[in-house]
């Protein structure tokens, strides 16, 4: 694994996201309440850009007319054909084992504590009051 | 992981040596500004359009479309930077599909205004007038890629004839657009005078999807979801091509060519299936007709691919294909809107060089005189 800084925390809003080119790859990297979420930019459908995907709520019903929203924001709904996606692993809701976009762990991570290590000075200038994030392909 | 059902593709496709360009038969322009329309309508009806504005066939105040699935059917990507509806600005089309897809040309399918619903006909007329001028002068003139569908709703004849006449005079249009949802089904012989003067000018016959005839539009009524009401887009093709073949009009008009536009293709092999079989019981019910209803498909029809369909295996889609043939099939994208399709990945099964060619680029290329 690689780690890639890619980010400080404040470079995304909440409800935001950033596409990074990692690699020779897009990866859009979500912010949503408070965590970081990265997949490839691209639905594994038809190949649209998920930068422009909605953030959605999972909305379920057991039975009709009950309703239930849950997980505000973590569900990607691709911007052409509306497929859903878990922002958190990337699965899909209609077919999880088979249609999956790919993701990345994703970790933040204090200036100060990557100062320590060895992926600092060369990929970014670290401001060590700050707090990064970093993926990991 | 990511890419789990891309297309295969065959070792001859993959080996093709020649570039193979784009023609698109369903691309959407939109109208920026409502002031764009305005300049090519006679005073009268720029007044009728702010004063009163659409008044159209549907039952209920607020069955007008949009959003559906997203905000103006649009793909969220397609919203241009500059401002406007998705499809308004050229330049941004151009950017974003027709240079990256590489589209030698688009078929430009005119929906705004609801042009075909309009109950009052005379307005009706003078929109359809307005975005046939608009067409050349905001597109086809600008970008020489999009070629302009003349829209004439069928339901005032007469109208439509003029409508028709006038835009062939200019020469520059490549399809007659009728209206999918009509007052009555496509087949009747109050529209004959329409596909005779088409057939004449040796323009295809298109007919894209949408629009209200003021029918429900499945025949078990008004459905209650978009995803239901999204099915029913198949019906209507189906049952207008039920009409058209069985009234006879292929048999009346032999040399009038008929494109379906945004119907999709998957329901056409059962249709044509059932049709032939009842044929043979019902042949003197129909005694107009010379051959069965799947002979007139293969020679007077075309489809356009958009919403592909995406059976579980491939192989299954291949065989749809197969059955309706590569030669009846124009690709379409529907640009910008939220189901369009992507030339590089929407067949997910592989296809041979020539089916390629044909569905991709000849058929159209042939079919419009391009």
């Amino acid at each position: 694994m690689t780690r890639h800084i890619v980010a400080r925390t404040s470079d995304i809003p909440p409800g935001g996201n950033k596409v990074f080119g990692v690699e020779g790859r897009d990866i859009v990297v979500f912010h949503v309440n408070g965590e970081f979420f990265a997949l490839l930019n691209r639905c594994p459908h038809e190949g649209a850009p998920l930068e422009k995907a909605a953030c959605v709520a999972r909305l379920t019903s057991p039975e009709p007319g009950v309703y239930q929203r849950s997980r505000v924001g973590e569900l990607l709904r691709c911007p052409w054909h509306g497929w859903e996606f878990d922002m958190r692993n990337g699965q899909s809701w209609f077919d999880p084992k088979r249609v999956k976009v790919r993701s990345y762990p994703v970790a933040v991570e204090s200036g100060e504590e990557l100062q320590k290590g060895p992926y600092v000075a060369e990929t970014f200038p670290v401001h060590v009051e700050d707090s990064y994030v970093i993926i990991e392909t | 992981m990511s890419d789990v059902i891309d297309r295969p593709m065959l070792a001859e496709e993959a080996a093709a040596q020649s570039r193979l360009r784009i023609i698109d038969c369903d691309v959407h322009p939109s109208i920026h500004a409502h002031a764009d329309i305005e300049q090519f309508m006679p005073k009268r009806w720029q007044q009728h359009l702010r004063t009163y504005g659409s008044h159209l066939r549907t039952p209920y105040i607020g069955t007008t479309p949009y959003p559906r699935s997203s905000p103006l059917i649009a793909r969220r990507d397609a919203w241009p930077p500059t401002g406007g509806p998705p499809g308004s600005d050229l330049d941004f089309m151009r950017k974003q599909h027709l240079d990256p897809l590489d589209i030698e040309y688009g078929i430009l399918q005119v929906l705004d205004l609801f042009i075909f619903s309009q109950q009052n006909l005379e307005f009706g007329a003078a929109i359809q007038r307005a975005i046939n001028d608009w067409q050349l002068a905001f597109w086809s003139d600008r970008e020489p890629r999009l070629k302009a569908s003349i829209l004439a709703g069928q339901d005032d004849t007469e109208f439509a004839i003029a409508e028709i006449e006038r835009c062939a005079k200019i020469g520059r249009y490549v399809q007659i657009n009728v209206c999918p949802r009509a007052n009555e089904p496509l087949g009747r012989r109050r529209y004959w005078p329409i596909y005779a003067r088409a057939q004449e000018l040796g323009l295809p016959l298109g007919i894209h999807v949408g629009g209200y005839g003021g029918h429900a539009p499945t025949g078990g009524g008004w459905p209650s979801y978009y995803v239901e009401e999204h099915q029913s887009n198949a019906h209507t093709m189906a049952a207008q091509l039920a009409s058209l073949m069985l009234e006879g009009v292929p048999e009346r008009f032999p040399n009038l060519r008929i494109v379906f536009i945004e119907g999709g293709f998957g329901w056409i092999p059962s249709a044509t299936w059932r049709m032939d079989r009842h044929f043979e019981a019902f042949r003197s019910e129909v005694p107009h007709l010379k051959r069965r209803p799947s002979e007139y498909v293969k020679q007077h029809f075309w489809f356009t691919t958009q919403p592909i369909d995406e059976p579980d295996e491939a192989k299954h889609l291949r065989s749809l294909i197969e059955w309706v043939g590569a030669d009846r099939l124009l690709f379409s994208s529907d640009y910008p809107h939220w189901d369009f399709d992507d030339p590089r990945y929407a067949f997910k099964t592989p296809l041979t060089e020539t089916e390629r060619r044909k569905i991709f680029n000849g058929n159209a290329r042939a079919l419009y005189k391009l």
